[in-house]
């Protein structure tokens, strides 16, 4: 099936040989590196497990808001994390995490309040009594998790900044420090992280305000020391390692709604009817095989008159 | 000789595959519910990627061939071409069924709504489906029945379903497109040779020299 080339090739255009082998060499040698590169089989090995250094938490009280649905197993939630400062791949959070420090560590709370203040992460733990919050964990991406978090209601935090009355919503913003945080090196997202919540939904008694999973503190790739939990939006709204609570009068301009608004909105409420994102439709949930429905609200109901007479396909 | 390194480049082929069933059926293959363990908390999902990437591997791995041959004067690589082209084709399947199977359920509905309302499936699919016209017309005898030439025009939809493929990628990711940007590179530095050669005065020339030559087409 191969032909011959035809030989009528003018000799000016004939390159001289050592610079033809040369630049051979050369293409080649590009070419073979591209391929080798694109065609990088790091995942041939295996992730490995970690030692979580955690810390018991004493005097957990149960909660009414738990559910009793079957918990994944502690390995899956501190070994899959979706965490863009450490990594984009969800295997690499447990092990770039290792030596994140948590301590010292302090809240600036700041924006439309009666004081501007700064809270030791120790002294925010002691706000109210440590109570466990089994709940539902829906990504996006259309996995989800059962989770049995530890912390207390954000609004007993929100209740000690004394927030002014034209405040109508709250913005979380997370750490950024690079030199601790691989991810942060590289322009993915727009760092540091922010995420916002309506001020109604911010003082909803199911937003925890978390510090602690499993019965001992936070393990770093699942947003230690202090995050947000959210239960019936898409994990994306329950920012990790928080350093600022702000309180404002206009909407926050918040992390993935910046990256691509038409797939993620400012509430991101789970939806199985909204699909801009993927189909959101069905979950699968670790551990299962079969797909299961996605409930509205990720099953919150509760919470449905935070919407009432809002457009929930406008407002996704 | 050739044979024995086919066999070898075969079986070497397999090896994701192999690698794949080993850590999914993981240490104890007889107890079902340790199933998907070595692929991590998301082992549908690990499927549905690893094939992916294997997929497109395997078309760059095709179409890197001809350059690789002609800028290494080993001709004897086009003996390995097909082979490349259908292991694309065979973990474009495994893809697939992954997709309808075991993430979907085989939930025509939501499939079809899949396909014609995610662009990145749409674009996914196409790539896909347009494998499948290579793969039956891969035999020597389909190259007999329908000519060099008409054979050839037809597999250049290789560079179709490759584009489409990186495509396919780039949009189903997030945010971080560094993976899907290294395929794409790969590709277009496969894609720039070929306007290269087809841009290239001598090759002008050699086409010319070749054209009354009807019904004889170098097939690469």
């Amino acid at each position: 099936m191969l032909i011959k080339q035809s030989a009528d090739i003018p000799s000016s255009e004939i390159t001289p040989r050592d610079l033809y082998l040369n630049r051979r060499r050369f293409l080649a040698g590009i070419g073979l590196s591209a391929v080798v590169a694109g065609l990088g089989i790091k995942e041939l090995v295996s992730p490995s497990s970690e030692a979580l250094a955690t810390e018991k938490i004493d005097g957990i009280q149960k909660s009414a808001f738990s559910t009793t649905e079957k918990v994944t197993p502690i390995n899956d939630v501190s070994h899959y994390n979706n965490y863009y400062e450490f990594s984009t791949e969800k295997e690499d959070p447990a092990k770039l995490a290792k030596d994140f420090k948590t301590r010292p560590w302090s809240v600036t709370v700041d924006g439309l309040v009666a004081k501007k203040q700064k809270w030791d992460i120790d002294a925010i733990m002691k706000f109210a009594s440590p109570e466990e919050r089994i709940y539902r964990h829906r990504c996006v991406e259309g996995w989800s998790i059962v989770v049995p978090w530890v912390g207390f209601s954000l609004s007993e935090l929100i209740k000690r900044a004394e927030p002014l009355g034209k405040a109508k919503f709250v913005e979380f913003t997370s750490i950024h420090d690079p030199a601790q945080m691989p991810g942060q090196r590289q322009q993915i997202l727009n760092w540091p992280y922010v995420e916002g919540l309506r001020m109604d939904e911010a003082m909803h008694p199911l937003t925890l305000l978390c510090f602690g999973m499993y019965g001992a503190s936070l393990p770093n790739q699942d947003g230690a020391p202090l995050r947000l939990v959210v239960p019936w939006k898409y994990g994306f709204k329950s920012a990790k390692a928080i350093v600022k609570i702000s309180f404002t009068d206009r909407q926050p301009s918040t992390t993935w709604n910046e990256a691509n608004p038409h797939d993620f909105g400012f509430y991101s409420n789970v939806n199985p009817n909204v699909n801009r994102y993927h189909s959101q439709a069905h979950e699968r949930r670790l551990g299962e095989f079969r797909p299961r429905p996605t409930l509205m609200f990720n099953g919150y109901d509760q919470v449905a008159g935070l919407y009432s007479g809002l457009d929930l396909a406008k407002n996704y | 000789m050739i044979r024995f390194i086919k066999i070898l480049v075969f079986v070497s082929c397999l090896v994701p595959l192999g690698l794949l069933a080993w850590r999914f059926f993981g240490a104890h293959p007889s107890d079902m519910s340790t199933w998907g363990a070595g692929l991590g908390a998301n082992p549908v999902e690990a499927l549905e990627h690893k094939t992916g990437d294997w997929t497109l591997r395997f078309l760059l791995i095709t179409l890197s061939i001809t350059p690789l041959r002609k800028l290494l004067r080993v001709p004897v690589l086009i003996k390995f071409r097909r082979m490349f082209g259908l292991f694309a084709f065979f973990y474009g399947c495994l893809h697939f069924s992954t997709y309808v199977w075991v993430d979907k359920f085989f939930n025509l509905h939501e499939i079809l709504a899949d396909v014609v309302k995610r662009k990145y499936i749409t674009v996914g699919f196409t790539a896909f489906v347009l494998l499948i016209p290579l793969a039956v017309t891969s035999t020597t005898g389909w190259i007999r029945r329908l000519g060099g030439k008409r054979w050839q025009a037809l597999h250049r939809l290789i560079y179709v379903s490759a584009i489409a493929g990186v495509i396919h990628y780039l949009w189903l990711v997030k945010a971080d497109i560094h993976e899907p940007l290294e395929y794409g590179a790969v590709l277009a530095a496969l894609l720039a040779y070929r306007v290269v050669v087809w841009l290239r005065p001598s090759s002008a020339m050699r086409s010319r020299a070749v054209a009354p030559m009807r019904g004889k087409v170098a097939i690469e």
